[in-house]
């Protein structure tokens, strides 16, 4: 008996990889088709023939230890550093390792600010030193005026800037002069004011990295200070007198500076 | 039928049970055994790096069984198996096939023999070492399919997935294989011996008796 069924049918009925609807109609065409039955029982007789005659390697036990071993030795260095180790322990180290990096930060920011500190410290001491023996000076001025528009054209000329003196009338303050200093190799302007009994300095300079007087109010041997930067210029008032007697002055410059 | 979808697990878990089948496979496609402990010791590393890419649930035998396939496609062996299949495409399917014969390799008088020659009373007369060699010397794309099928009991769609053909494909290499496999069992050894008797001998892996 000739069948016209595709062989390819049956092959896949024998491999098993048939829909349930094709195996279905496979298997009703198997009952009444001797022809296509046998031809079945043959492709599953040679696959079973094949599957016996094709398992013939086994791989040694010494070859499988080897291939697991790679694999854990490939595991361990195939992960990150943290996730080879316990995790809880990577989480104490980590902590670990931000608080000394925390730490390490605020030492050196403390020791920096400190150092900041301390120069401005020593720089107003050394502009307190000016003003103390400007006070001490048989001549504390070189330019002795009290009229401002005596004392600043003075400095034209002498220093690569200009400043503006505020107009002192109705104030506590009286301008006395000025003369040049030089601190930190740098000139600048001293002007010297009385209030009262008290003595007060005003210095005047380029403002630069290297002066280290930072802007605020200080108070250091009895000596109020209040400095600032203004266009360019670095203001620094300085006197035996209270800090708020200091701050109304450097009000008045400040305006005068605007 | 060894369907192993929905697998899921950590990679030990899911790739050592194939461990010695993997070896089988290796063994018939390099038809060395040296060469099978290397393929199937770089398809482990490889399947292990790419783990993180298999995604849960689906076929893990297919996928093992494509890296395998895969890396032995890129060693020497492989690219000539390459290079024969593209000279073998499946769209020219009625051409010869190189070093077989004629429509599946074999002369004219052996595929009409083969064609009257019933697989049952084929199979039944061999003897296992005679399908050993004749498995070897089909060319490895023909040899690698079977296997798949009759041997690891893959259906079409794992192999259609393994391989990275269409199913159609898949049935019409399958068929051709098993041809090819048919008229090889139907001549005797000696005269294919006669034909190539160096490359027959290279490529005869020792299996053990």
């Amino acid at each position: 008996m000739i069948c016209d069924v595709d062989p390819k049918w049956l092959d896949a009925y024998a491999d098993e990889s048939c829909t349930p609807e094709e195996r279905d109609g496979i298997e009703g065409h198997l009952l009444v088709c001797a022809s296509c039955a046998a031809e079945t029982l043959s492709r599953m007789a040679a696959k079973r023939a094949m599957r016996i005659a094709a398992t013939c390697f086994s791989p040694s036990a010494e070859f499988q230890e080897r291939v697991e071993e790679s694999l854990r030795a490939e595991m361990v260095s195939g992960k990150s550093f943290w996730a080879k180790v316990n995790p809880l322990r990577s989480f104490t180290w980590m902590a670990q390792g931000i608080a000394v990096a925390v730490a390490l930060i605020l030492v050196v920011a403390s020791t920096a600010l400190w150092t900041v500190h301390l120069r401005h410290q020593q720089a107003l001491a050394e502009l307190l030193d000016i003003h103390v023996a400007t006070t001490a000076s048989a001549n504390p001025v070189d330019v002795l005026s009290t009229d401002r528009h005596t004392v600043k054209p003075w400095f034209q000329g002498k220093l690569p800037y200009a400043f503006n003196l505020p107009e002192l009338q109705d104030t506590p303050f009286k301008l006395i002069g000025g003369k040049l200093v030089y601190f930190r190799h740098t000139a600048g302007a001293q002007l010297v004011f009385v209030m009262g009994k008290h003595e007060i300095s005003v210095f005047i300079f380029q403002d630069q990295p290297g002066m280290f007087v930072t802007a605020g109010t200080a108070r250091e041997k009895g000596f109020s200070a209040e400095s600032w930067s203004e266009g360019g210029m670095r203001f620094t008032v300085l006197g035996d007198t209270s800090a708020a007697d200091i701050h109304q002055l450097a009000d008045l410059l400040r305006a005068a500076a605007r | 039928m060894g369907n192993q979808t929905g697998n899921t697990g950590s990679f030990e878990q899911l790739a050592l049970p194939h461990f010695a089948s993997l070896y089988n496979f290796a063994c018939w496609l390099t038809q060395d055994r040296a060469a099978a402990e290397d393929l199937v010791q770089e398809a482990f590393l490889k399947a292990l790096k790419g783990f993180s890419s298999y995604q849960q649930g689906s076929n893990f035998r297919a996928w093992i069984y494509k890296i395998l396939r895969n890396t032995f496609l890129t060693t020497r062996a492989g690219l000539k198996a390459t290079a024969d299949l593209s000279l073998d495409s499946d769209e020219f399917a009625q051409e010869p096939v190189a070093g077989v014969g004629t429509e599946t390799g074999l002369d004219p008088n052996t595929q009409t023999r083969r064609a009257q020659t019933p697989e049952t009373i084929l199979f039944a007369r061999v003897e296992q070492e005679t399908i050993q060699r004749a498995l070897e010397e089909l060319p490895v794309h023909f040899r690698e399919i079977i296997l798949f099928c009759d041997l690891e009991e893959m259906s079409y769609h794992e192999i259609s997935l393994t391989i990275g053909i269409p199913l159609g494909t898949v049935m019409s290499r399958l068929s051709r294989a098993r041809k090819a496999m048919r008229e090889l069992l139907a001549t005797p050894p000696l005269s294919r011996l006669d034909e190539e008797p160096d490359s027959r001998a290279e490529a005869r892996i020792e299996r053990p008796s």
